[in-house]
């Protein structure tokens, strides 16, 4: 197979050639996998494929696992001071930021998002994470722990060792880079599997980490297909974490091969059916604007997107028609269009997925209100959609259904809105809509989410912790709670006077 | 509902104590759906002293439903953290005021000395209890800068269910470092003590009340482990379950989770501690602490300082002394005042041990002292020593859980650090050396999540015990063990961003 790919954008939203190896990043280097095997990259727009790329397995993590382990032993972990292992960080981050338009095209190219929300949202998010942790690497701390005047006690957060990280295809970049920087800032090595449906970033990725400084076998990237190449990672022996953000149905296979494998700690950022609570009360204009972002961004495809939209009777009417305005107008096209709001779902299987669930719920008798159906003869590109006169136990209320359909649905009191919102094995995040202080707080703080949003919605924060409550997942990324993911909590008893 | 009621006439201790042997659901005593039993063994004779209900899947189901009725209605943060803690510390008083017969039902069922109980285990419970009442009103989050256009925190609430799976080497101290901070965080609690060792928890259960806790905040179903422990596991409604005991244990429960709620797994597996032990010890002490680090509790202990490394200057003189002070140990009745060592918790432990000790000898390790079985009764071995140990031995690798102690000789610090890291387990270790570089560079490389320099098995309930690699996954005790009886909220109010 050829070792690299070339693509000249010739595009109103980006001109420019990008050139990236195809191969496995092990010890530093683009090598072939063992088995010789590839994987084709779609682009969703065309439905044609773009590129192979080569496709790791059991074999090559093996190598790569002994490779990080190497190098957590002799060129990293503690042997390098959180200051410099934070300049190494900050170095990746300006390189990531040079090549800034190149990321953002790729991801535009496979993922199908706009190039203009890849750019500004997903890579500058990306660098903005990596420049973050960069700045926590040389603050990692323990505590002394009063006991008495005969022992000194104290704690130290090392690194775990290698760490293994799964990620998924809804923001390639993004995701990259919250799962690399808080195991780096940490002091720890990495073997890393992109999503085989969004590669290509993590490709280009991988040609700045020698150049900023990382030695080899600090950062592996693998790619490869999660029942092979991300089956191999949670069951390593030499692996002793495991960090994956993708669907429920894989975080359970991850955690099912780390308790019968070496026990590896597991963090998991799974699915959700986040509420969106819209009251009497509400800034209308604003509420409707934070509702059409909470479920029509990225195309749906957003773990907390906010699928489930409860509006008060008051309003319903009032909401429904300037929500269904706004996402009427939204624009979906080519990605590499500049006015571009939405382009294709992922893929094939993900469009028949988003399509299927559109079927079942005009099957189990909610309202097409909006939309419902597919966009021209290409790609995978499904209109906005909006189901009315939905009721609890619909398929299309209860599930995940990842693609752009909101579930709009009316309520009376707080108390049953509360109730219908946590009546869910999801709690990933919640939105409630009120300029009532008493009824924002006490609402958000009855929700079942991780993340509760007030009179906003999918607003993230580097600082805050994000992660679910229940089903949707265990562990937080972002913020200073990442760093507990990836240290050891170690308790030192120093004697220095109990004589037996 | 039935109840047992023993008679206490020892040198140690002279009373009696009654225990309810039901199952304890929403603040009764219950029979078991299905009417089974378990028999309770004496293990210095091994006589039957009772019978307990055995809980099954049916009753496991009914005592979440308690708990999370408990947890909704009248428990969780609608109860304040300083309600929370002194119905903790009023638990930690009326536990003191029964010490004494608490400590003898412990010593009755697992076979430890009286003493050990009263001064260690039942100490420990109390102190825990007391300890984590203090931090009940301490749950915080954060403020977190983002912009000013927005107020940013984190709340760290309670998660809500808990099932908590007790083992039966410190049946009553496992049992209090769990609900301390579950209960101080404002869950509501199922607990399943150990099959084996049951007393002590049911004993506890009337206490509840009298303490102030609402019905339906701690419940306890007795059982098997792969009966009640398992549907414990599975439930749907269980949000979090911590769990003390064995490796291969540990496996199913997480892999339970998985399958089922992936409610959240903290585990506090197995150990094969290494003590390491250089040149320049003070060796009376030395000896003293790698005697309590392996033969405590009867080596009944997960952080066991089973492999003993000394250092070649200092070795003959360790052995001899170390020996010397293995024989002077006093195996016998737990209630006996001199005892240091009772019984072994149960056949299959004493089998298990023995086994080892069989596959010592065949591997080629010397008998150095013990060895053999103490006494025609119960389940009581000797101190035993194994000197020319090779790294590969069963005795060297896996855990044995009894009181047989393989000694090996070091010559570099390299080596020795090497060795002590070479196990898939990663709980405890100890260096005992005089030079401060070294016990601090040893103590940092030793893969393991407690490290003591110069003691060994000398815990603080204030600072965080688990394990490295396949010894566990999380933390207790100290404050850190509250991250593991919380959920992590992170609230973002938008007072400016506009669309």
């Amino acid at each position: 197979m050829p070792s690299t790919f070339t693509k000249t954008f010739d595009t109103p939203a980006y001109k420019g050639t990008v050139t990236i190896p195809l191969g496995l990043y092990i010890n530093g280097k683009f090598v072939d996998p063992v088995e010789g095997g590839t994987i084709d990259v779609v682009n969703p727009a065309t439905g044609k494929v773009v590129t192979s790329i080569a496709a790791g397995t059991k074999a090559d993590i093996d190598i790569a696992a002994k490779a990080a382990k190497e190098a957590y032993k002799t060129s990293w972990g503690l042997k390098v001071p959180g200051t410099q292992r934070g300049k190494l960080m900050s170095k990746l981050a300006v390189l990531m930021e040079e090549h800034i338009a190149e990321f953002a095209a790729l991801d535009a190219l496979a993922n199908g998002k706009a190039y203009n929300t890849a750019y500004g949202k997903d890579n500058k998010g990306a660098i903005a994470v990596m420049e973050y942790y960069a700045g926590w690497a040389d603050k990692i701390s323990g505590k002394t722990i009063e006991t008495n005047e005969k022992k000194l006690a104290y704690t130290r957060h090392e690194p775990i060792g290698v760490v293994g990280q799964i990620i998924p295809w809804n923001v390639p970049m993004f995701s990259l880079s919250l799962k690399v920087a808080p195991a780096l800032a940490t002091g720890n090595t990495i073997v890393l599997k992109p999503s085989e449906i969004t590669p290509l970033s993590a490709l280009l990725f991988c040609t700045l980490i020698e150049q900023a400084g990382f030695p080899p076998g600090v950062i592996n990237i693998v790619n490869g297909y999660g029942s092979t190449a991300g089956q191999a990672i949670s069951e390593h022996p030499l692996i002793e974490k495991v960090a994956f953000t993708g669907s429920t149905l894989t975080g359970r296979r991850i955690m099912e091969a780390a308790a019968k494998s070496n026990l590896k700690s597991v963090t998991l950022e799974l699915g959700g059916k986040s509420p969106s609570i819209l009251f009497d009360d509400a800034d209308l204009e604003q509420a409707v604007k934070w509702a059409i972002h909470g479920i029509y961004y990225n195309h749906g495809q957003n773990c907390s997107a906010g699928s489930r939209i409860f509006v008060q009777e008051g309003i319903y009417d009032k909401f429904l028609d300037q929500f269904t305005e706004q996402a009427r107008a939204i624009k979906v096209g080519d990605p590499f269009s500049p006015d571009t709001y939405q382009g294709p779902q992922v893929s094939k299987t993900q469009f028949e997925r988003i399509m299927g669930y559109i079927t079942s719920g005009q099957n189990d008798g909610a309202t097409v209100h909006l939309g419902g159906k597919q966009i021209g003869q290409e790609g995978y590109f499904i209109e906005p959609t909006i189901f009315t006169e939905c009721q609890p136990n619909m398929e299309i209320v209860r599930e995940e259904i990842f693609g752009p359909v909101a579930c709009v649905m009316k309520f009376k009191t707080e108390d049953e809105v509360v109730e219908q919102a946590n009546d869910t094995t999801y709690g990933l995040a919640a939105s409630v809509f009120t300029k009532d202080i008493d009824r924002a707080i006490r609402v958000a703080h009855a929700l079942e989410a991780g993340t509760a949003w007030i009179n906003c919605s999918n607003h993230a924060e580097i600082s805050m912790p994000f992660g679910g409550f229940k089903q949707s997942g265990i562990g937080r990324d972002l913020s200073e709670y990442a760093l507990e993911n990836y240290t050891n909590v170690k308790a030192v008893h120093v004697n220095i006077g109990m004589r037996m | 509902m039935s109840s047992f009621t023993y008679q206490f006439d020892t040198p140690s201790y002279k009373g009696t104590s009654t225990v309810p042997t039901g199952l304890f659901i929403n603040g009764k005593f219950v029979e078991p759906v299905e009417k089974g039993t378990i028999e309770v063994v004496n293990p210095v004779n091994g006589k039957v002293i009772t019978s307990v209900a055995a809980g099954t899947a049916a009753d496991i189901d009914i005592a979440v439903r308690a708990a999370r009725k408990a947890y909704k209605e009248c428990w969780g943060l609608k109860v304040p953290g300083v309600q929370r803690g002194r119905m903790l510390n009023k638990l930690a008083d009326l536990l003191q005021a029964n010490a004494d017969e608490f400590a003898a039902l412990e010593a009755l069922d697992v076979g430890k000395a009286f003493r050990v109980a009263r001064n260690g285990d039942i100490l420990a419970s109390i102190g825990a209890l007391r300890y984590y009442a203090g931090w009940a009103d301490k749950i915080q989050g954060k403020t977190i800068e983002t912009n000013e256009k927005k107020l940013a925190y984190t709340r760290h609430e309670p998660i809500g269910v808990v099932g908590a799976i007790v083992p039966w080497n410190f049946p009553l101290t496992m049992l209090s470092f769990k609900i301390g901070p579950a209960l101080a965080a404002g869950n509501a609690v199922i607990l399943k003590p150990s099959e084996l060792t049951p007393l002590t928890a049911l004993r506890l259960c009337p206490l509840f009340a009298e303490a102030g806790f609402p019905d339906g905040v701690v419940n306890l179903v007795n059982g098997y482990g792969s009966i009640a422990g398992q549907a414990l596991s599975e439930h749907m409604d269980v949000d979090k379950i911590t769990f003390t005991g064995s490796t291969l244990t540990g496996r199913k429960i997480m892999e339970t989770a998985s399958k089922t709620n992936l409610k959240k797994v903290t585990l506090e597996l197995g150990g094969k501690s290494p003590s390491v032990i250089f040149n320049d010890v003070d060796l009376e002490q030395t000896v003293k602490w790698a005697s309590h680090g392996i033969f405590m509790n009867h080596g009944q202990a997960c952080t066991a300082g089973s492999r003993i490394f000394v250092q070649a200057g200092i070795y003959d003189r360790f052995l001899k002394a170390f020996t010397e002070h293995a024989l002077s140990l006093k195996v016998g009745d737990p209630f006996a005042r001199d005892t240091y060592q009772g019984p072994q918790i149960s056949q299959t432990q004493f089998e298990r041990i023995m086994g080892y000790i069989k596959s010592g000898k065949e591997d080629g390790a010397t008998v150095h002292i013990g060895g053999e079985r103490h006494g025609n009764e119960g389940y009581f071995i000797q101190p035993t020593i194994f000197t020319e140990c090779k790294p590969n031995m069963k005795i060297v690798q896996e855990e044995i859980f009894g009181p047989v102690a393989a000694i090996i000789k070091f010559t570099t610090e390299e080596e020795a650090i090497e060795q002590a890291n070479n196990t898939v387990y990663g709980l405890a270790c100890s260096v005992f050396t005089r030079d401060i570089d070294r016990a601090i560079r040893v103590a940092h490389s030793i893969e393991a999540g407690t490290a003591w320099i110069n003691c060994h098995n000398s815990s603080e309930l204030s600072l965080p015990f688990g394990g490295f690699k396949q010894s566990g996954i999380g933390r207790e005790l100290g404050e850190y063990a509250l991250e593991h009886y919380t959920n992590l909220k992170a609230v973002h109010v938008n007072i400016g961003h506009r669309l």
